[in-house]
């Protein structure tokens, strides 16, 4: 092993870098250079001529396109992420808190639902086309076809208004004691999980699938070995790539999820400040969130990619 | 085989049966809401979230409208405008998809690696940058919503279409010296049909739940019109108060997807045991 | 010579493996149908004794994997044993549920699949799969157990014994996996093992030494050995006796010699007259029909040759049969006398003219004349069109045929491929393999071709299916004075139908000539070691080839 390995990994991480420059082109174009005139779909149709030039001017929308875009670039590549037009305040400052709050949310939400997921997964394999099978599916199907409020407010309305278990809104703030906070975040943790949950178990289950299907299962199982330490010696090796790569999908897929989980429950994360400033219109703010999210969800992917360059036994081992 | 062919014809699964009813009931709707809609859109009828009645069936909304009524009218916009962004998602989509397959070259290249940036970027971020400086109309709702879709349309249909170009029989086609029309029409898409039919369900459903997605977060369909999404918005605050009025709008975009869900599925199964099945195996 | 079988045995005695009326059911998933029972072996009956091979031959669908799993009281996917019996050693494994099963798998009875590629892990050691067994089952410490299967790496022929099974299973041949199966089979020292076609996914010249060494290890170590396979010549070198299967049921059982040389039942005989089919050569004429001109192609950018400087010709209505095995660029010839694959160098004459080397150049009298038949039937028809769309495009779009004058002219072919009109609305789907084959034969007919290439047509098929395939092209060939171009890696394929033989290896023409010259001495050496590597429907067949090659081996 060695070089080679390390060659293909260092290649995906280029990769990677490459693909999320290409997208900070794109973020930056999609917000920029559309038709409509970022000034004026500020300040809306009512606008002074004067006003309108004013805001241009402050924008820097005079510049070419592309000065303004390598000048973005220098500003987020040091750690400026610009001023909000809205609150003039530094984004990259309130963004940190907002940050940190995503991903607690979002770690814990990951915590319940990765091995939630595998073990469901698990079990529907282990009791394929039988009852624990269908009914697992049956509710997997169902649940991606639920939009992520349904789930949401119908947490709230069982767990906050009925039962009265948890607030309705996570409200949290620095300094907050670690259970409080974790109570504070029970339902949309939940809701969260829920949204991912279906999704990754039933991949698991057809990655699991996969390799309980392939002929060295057979083999083992004619050796007289028992199913765990089938599952332990045959299975196990060869269904980590997949399994991988379903959790890093879907914790991509939690990534986008927590924008609308985060309005429901007015939790001040990443997603709310992002929600809030496109209906303000504020584009600096959109941007830098934009592409922070971009990053996340690519390098998850990159992560997957890694992981399954990592345990292939045909680039470990080369010939 | 004639046999087994023969009774998928003339039987229907129970899930599917339940979701061609659904479905034919919410496109009921989505044509008729102005003569079934018992009060108008924006009328006024009542107080703040009455509870169900029989002048209001499912009670009033935040300002106090009929919540049926606007349900109804609702339902229409929704399934609307999802159906367009669908239609211009599929059409541009499997357009490029057959094109990049059959034509190949540097135009694949380029669309193809285009697509893959695109789908870099979650959906929904991206269409939340792009909303931020677009006006908000329901044209830019469908245009945004249409051309992000159309990538996965895209990938399907290439992957599809390709998968089909090099199999013998379009090799035997090619070789009796038939054009690429024959080829494309007569040979490829009769074959890439039934996947691409179940895709469309999974697209709609889709749009749907990113319309109100988008909606939900004030971003997409603008009052005074209502769709599912935004009704859902308008209610919600009732839900502290323990008013479901918010859940209904929610619960029929659930009701709405699993029956589109339900039907597609029941069309790739059923299409698929007409050709997947090799009459030896 | 059916075995009664028998009642209660004494464990002394010398029966191995005693399975009695055995009945094995499957439930299948039809989408969006509910789940049907089939039944895949019905009450069939066999017994083994220690030391003996026993073969079961059937062709595919015929329940004789399934019965080498049942043995071991295995049934794969959905498949189980509803009724019947296994004795082995005495004890009826079924009585015990899963737990004794396990202790009798991997000890006194082991598995070697058809695939070894696919049967082992990919992320393990090869040593460590190889002793998983023995280790399992307290056959043997580790260090014994890695002694024996070095042992076992060296008798059974594998390079470097020592060190290989540090291996992974993609750093090791086809062939070779195949043995260091047969070694990992053979390492807890079993008393029976089911060998499940394990020489069908390699080519001729490998097999005969795979072959060789399972039959050398089976006689060496004294095991009992279940031969599966869908081959009667392989089969009749290893095998004691040979039980025949078809559609689940027991045709015939009975010692080789008497199967081989006096079968009793039509279909046994029918698989053993599938090789007898001869062709008796036509002379070469003075003109020919098509010439390939030193021709050289190669694949991407890199230039990798793939056929190098061929030149062969084919004379009207005869047949050049194209030998060889994976990878000798056959098919790659086909493609670029068919225009699909643009020639590096060389050139193609048809019927007096020098065809444009693209496809997109050609006229359309010159596709008219070319018609090409492949090896997958199934892919080679538009799942989405009938027999008669299949059939008639051809006729619409070379002849401008239409309606009923169309609609008659392929009925006319559907009889001419002995069919018949009733199948004109069918789809292929609802076709068996060789009605779809004859299907490709009547639309490449539909275009009246002086010359057809035959892209291994037979190879998928069934042998009785296979040699129908076979006398229908020989008939249509007097009829339609059409020449053939017959790729093919199978030579019993070759003496039924060539008139001219050319073959080739890596590339390149090695052989070419009339079929009785190319078939007579002396030969060059590829062509000697393909022709002995040819397994002959004959006992002691083996030992006499495999003498051959390593006199010659040690002779060179």
């Amino acid at each position: 092993m060695g070089t080679s390995l390390a060659n293909l990994v260092a290649q995906r991480i280029a990769f990677g870098i490459l693909l999320l420059f290409a997208v900070s082109v794109l973020i930056f174009a999609g917000t920029q250079i559309l038709p409509g005139d970022v000034a004026a779909s500020i300040l809306g149709q009512s606008a002074t001529p004067q006003a309108l030039a004013n805001l241009r001017e402050e924008l820097g929308l005079n510049d070419p396109a592309i000065v303004r875009y390598f000048h973005w670039l220098g500003g987020v590549l040091t750690g400026d992420l610009g001023t909000a037009l809205s609150s003039r305040q530094d984004i990259a400052s309130s963004l940190g808190p907002r940050l940190w709050n995503t991903l607690f949310l979002a770690f814990w939400a990951a915590v319940v639902a990765v091995p939630l997921a595998i073990i469901l997964g698990l079990l529907a394999v282990r009791y394929r086309n039988g009852p624990v099978d269908k009914t697992i599916s049956g509710l997997a199907l169902a649940s991606t076809s639920l939009p992520e409020f349904f789930i949401g407010y119908l947490l709230v309305f069982l767990f906050a208004v009925k039962l009265q278990w948890f607030p309705s809104l996570s409200t949290v703030y620095d300094g907050m004691p670690f259970l409080e906070r974790m109570k504070a975040i029970a339902l949309p943790a939940s809701a969260l999980t829920l949204v991912v949950l279906a999704h990754m178990m039933r991949m698991t289950r057809a990655a699991i699938l996969n390799v309980m299907q392939s002929a060295y299962i057979e083999t083992a199982e004619l050796k007289g070995l028992k199913p765990l330490q089938i599952i332990r010696r045959h299975a196990f090796p060869n269904a980590v790539a997949p399994i991988i790569n379903v959790v890093m999908l879907n914790l991509a897929f939690l990534i986008v999820g927590v924008v609308v989980v985060e309005v429901i429950f007015v939790y001040p994360g990443m997603g709310q400040y992002l929600v809030d400033h496109v209906s303000k219109r504020d584009v600096p703010v959109v941007q830098a969130v934009g592409l922070i999210f971009a990053a996340v969800y690519i390098g998850l992917n990159m992560i997957a990619d890694i992981a399954a360059i990592l345990v292939n036994p045909r680039l470990r081992h080369p010939k | 085989m004639t046999a087994l062919v023969l009774r998928y014809g003339a039987r229907i699964p129970i899930g599917a049966l339940i979701g061609l009813i659904a479905c034919a009931a919410f496109l009921f709707i989505a044509i008729f809401a102005q003569w079934i809609a018992p009060y108008g859109l924006g009328e006024i009828v009542g107080d703040v979230w009455e509870p169900a009645s029989p002048e209001h069936w499912l009670g009033t909304d935040n300002l106090g409208r009929d919540l049926l009524s606007r349900m109804l009218y609702g339902g229409q916009t929704t399934i609307l405008i999802a159906a367009m962004a669908t239609a211009l998602s599929f059409t541009l989509g499997s357009i490029l998809g057959f094109l990049a397959a059959v034509v190949g070259g540097w135009f694949e290249s380029i669309l193809s690696r285009f697509v893959d940036l695109l789908m870099a970027v979650p959906t929904l971020i991206f269409g939340l940058v792009v909303l931020s400086v677009l006006p908000s109309n329901l044209i830019t709702l469908v245009l945004v919503m249409g051309i992000l879709d159309s990538t996965r349309v895209y990938r399907l249909a290439r992957a599809v279409a390709t998968d089909i170009n090099v199999m013998d029989f379009v090799e035997a086609a090619k070789l009796r010296g038939e054009g690429s029309g024959w080829i494309i029409f007569r040979e490829i898409l009769p074959n890439a049909l039934s996947p691409l039919v179940s895709e469309l369900g999974l697209r709609f459903i889709n749009a749907v739940l990113f319309l109100s997605a988008l909606s939900f977060l004030g971003l997409g369909v603008q009052p005074p019109d209502a769709d599912w999404g935004g009704m859902v918005k308008e209610n919600k605050d009732g839900i502290v108060f323990g008013v479901a009025a918010a859940l209904i709008p929610a619960g029929a975009i659930a009701a709405l997807s699993i029956s589109v869900n339900l039907v597609a599925d029941w069309i790739l199964n059923r299409t698929t045991s007409l050709t997947g099945g090799r009459g030896d195996a | 010579m059916l075995k009664p079988a028998g009642t209660w045995r004494d464990p002394e005695s010398s029966l191995l493996l005693d399975m009695r009326n055995l009945r094995i059911e499957a439930t299948v998933h039809p989408p969006g149908d509910d789940p049907q029972n089939v039944v895949i072996v019905d009450d069939v009956s066999l017994t083994l004794e220690k030391g003996r091979v026993l073969g079961l031959i059937g062709e595919s669908g015929a329940g004789k994997s399934t019965m080498g799993l049942a043995s071991m009281g295995y049934g794969r996917g959905s498949m189980r044993i509803t009724g019947g019996e296994v004795f082995l050693n005495g004890r009826d494994i079924l009585k015990g549920g899963v737990h004794e099963l396990r202790k009798v798998r991997g000890s006194e009875i082991c598995y070697v699949a058809q695939s070894a590629a696919a049967a082992f892990n990919p992320a393990q050691r090869l040593m460590d799969q190889v002793v998983e067994a023995a280790l399992h089952h307290g056959i043997a410490t580790r260090a014994e157990a890695e002694k024996r299967a070095v042992a076992l790496f060296r008798k059974l022929g594998l390079p470097d014994p020592e060190n290989i099974g540090q291996r992974y299973t993609h750093q090791v041949s086809g062939g070779q996996l195949q043995r260091v199966m047969t070694a990992m089979a053979l390492c807890p020292e079993p008393d029976l093992i089911v060998f499940d076609e394990p020489t069908t996914a390699l080519d001729v010249t490998t097999q005969i030494g795979v072959l060789a060494a399972i039959k050398d290890a089976i006689r060496d170590t004294g095991v009992a050995a279940l031969y599966i396979t869908h081959d009667l010549a392989v089969v009749s070198q290893v095998s004691d006796e040979i039980m025949v299967l078809r559609h689940g049921k027991m045709v015939e059982y009975g010692k080789t010699r008497q199967i081989i040389e006096a079968p009793r039942m039509d279909y046994t005989k029918a698989l053993v007259s599938v090789r007898s089919l001869e062709h008796v050569e036509n002379q070469p004429g003075a003109a020919s029909l098509l010439s390939v001109n030193d021709v050289t192609a190669a694949y991407g950018r890199a230039h990798v040759k793939v056929v190098q400087n061929v030149s062969v010709q084919v004379c009207p209505g005869q047949t050049l049969a194209i030998v060889g095995e994976s990878g000798s660029g056959k098919s790659t010839l086909a493609r670029v006398i068919t225009g699909l694959m643009p020639p590096l160098s060389g050139s193609i004459t048809f019927d007096g003219r020098t065809l444009a080397s693209s496809l997109a150049e050609r006229t359309k009298d010159d596709l008219r004349q070319l018609q090409m038949i492949y090896q997958m039937a199934d892919v080679a028809m538009n799942p989405r069109q009938t027999v008669g769309t299949i059939i008639g495009r051809p006729l619409e779009f070379y002849f401008g045929m239409r309606g009923r004058e169309r609609d008659a002219r392929v009925a006319e072919l559907l009889d001419e491929i002995e069919m018949g009109r009733g199948f004109m609305n069918r789809y292929p789907a609802e076709l068996s393999g060789g009605q779809k084959q004859r299907i490709c034969i009547a639309r490449a007919l539909a275009a009246k071709p002086k010359l057809i290439i035959c892209d291994e047509v037979t190879s998928a098929l069934d042998p009785v299916v296979a040699n129908g395939i076979l006398k229908l092209l020989l008939r249509l060939q007097k009829i339609e004075d059409v020449a053939y171009l017959f790729i093919t890696h199978d030579l019993h394929t070759v003496k039924a139908i060539a008139d001219s033989i050319a073959v080739m290896y890596r590339g390149e023409v090695v052989r070419y000539g009339p079929k009785s010259s190319v078939l007579a001495r002396p030969f060059d050496a590829y062509t000697d070691l393909l022709l002995s590597s040819v397994p002959e429907m004959e006992i002691g067949w083996l030992e006499r080839a495999s003498s051959r090659g390593s006199a010659a081996q040690s002779a060179s």
